[in-house]
């Protein structure tokens, strides 16, 4: 079951980044779209960075701080001329800022079809604790 | 919408009018670029996916940014001088109690044909996915291809 079974998709321009720190390589930074939903247990991202390899995505937690950042690879060969160039693909970099204490050995990271998947599951003294209240 | 602070809102998201003026720079650029070769279609199309086109003496080769789309979800039909792209991005639906920080992502439905811009042969298109990227390798019919042609001597 899918969440819009009917519905068309429209075009969405990516959103470009500009970072306050000078790049040491050129090229177009993009910030990804993503779903960020939570359950008692954990958090899970969900990312869509298309043309990352799992080798060229990096996924940082430190002071709260979650930066996921992506490299794509020119898939480009030599000598092909553009016709239509409606996109641009570069890197792709994010940051959130975690209040919820995380179990950072239980991170887990999946990248399918461009799609990376973030499980960041809570320390269990975070998980909400149901307080029966007592009657004399 | 309830929204409950629990990421902070990245202060990137606020964009200043020079991040604005540096990609119009950027696009003015690439639109030179293009002209100076002579055939740069610069207005998208506006229709979901977004390609780009690019040709070398054999082929012609079209990508498109297709994240979470399967193999099963899309169809591509060539005929004398179209490509068709159909398909389908499905976000399968989480866990009941799951409560949304953000959601960006979205499923839907979409088909689009690009024209090329010469003949082309249908019968040797070659597509793959890898990654979540399109990759179409479109071969030009015969007669489009440049023929290098002898010059004789005396």
């Amino acid at each position: 079951m899918t969440s819009a079974e009917n519905q068309e998709l429209a075009v969405k321009e990516k959103t470009a980044l500009n970072r306050s720190a000078e790049q040491t390589r050129t090229g177009a930074l993009f910030s990804p779209d993503v779903d960020i939903f939570e359950t008692d247990r954990e958090i899970t991202l969900l990312a869509d960075m298309p043309g990352v390899k799992p080798d060229n995505l990096s996924i940082d937690l430190r002071n709260d701080v979650l930066t996921i950042a992506g490299e794509t690879e020119n898939i480009r060969k030599a000598g092909q001329v553009d016709i239509i160039a409606e996109y641009e693909s570069g890197k792709y970099y994010r940051q959130f800022t975690l209040s919820e204490m995380i179990d950072q050995a239980k991170i887990d990271a999946k990248l399918n079809d461009g799609v990376l998947r973030l499980t960041l599951p809570k320390v269990a003294k975070a998980a909400p604790r149901r307080i029966t209240v007592k009657t004399s | 919408m309830v929204y409950k602070k629990l990421f902070g809102v990245p202060a990137w998201r606020v964009r200043s009018p020079f991040e604005e003026l540096e990609r119009m720079r950027n696009r003015m650029d690439r639109l030179i670029d293009g002209f100076s070769r002579g055939s740069f279609e610069t207005s998208s199309a506006g229709v979901f996916p977004l390609v780009n086109l690019t040709e070398d003496k054999e082929n012609y080769y079209l990508y498109a940014e297709l994240p979470g789309v399967t193999t099963d979800a899309l169809d591509i039909e060539a005929t004398a001088n179209n490509l068709s792209i159909e398909g389908e991005r499905q976000i399968p639906l989480e866990d009941e109690g799951a409560k949304y920080h953000r959601k960006e992502r979205e499923a839907g439905h979409f088909s689009r044909i690009v024209q090329m811009p010469g003949d082309i042969n249908p019968e040797t298109v070659d597509a793959s996915l890898v990654n979540g990227i399109l990759s179409v390798v479109v071969p030009k019919a015969e007669a489009e291809k440049p023929k290098k042609i002898a010059i004789q001597g005396e």
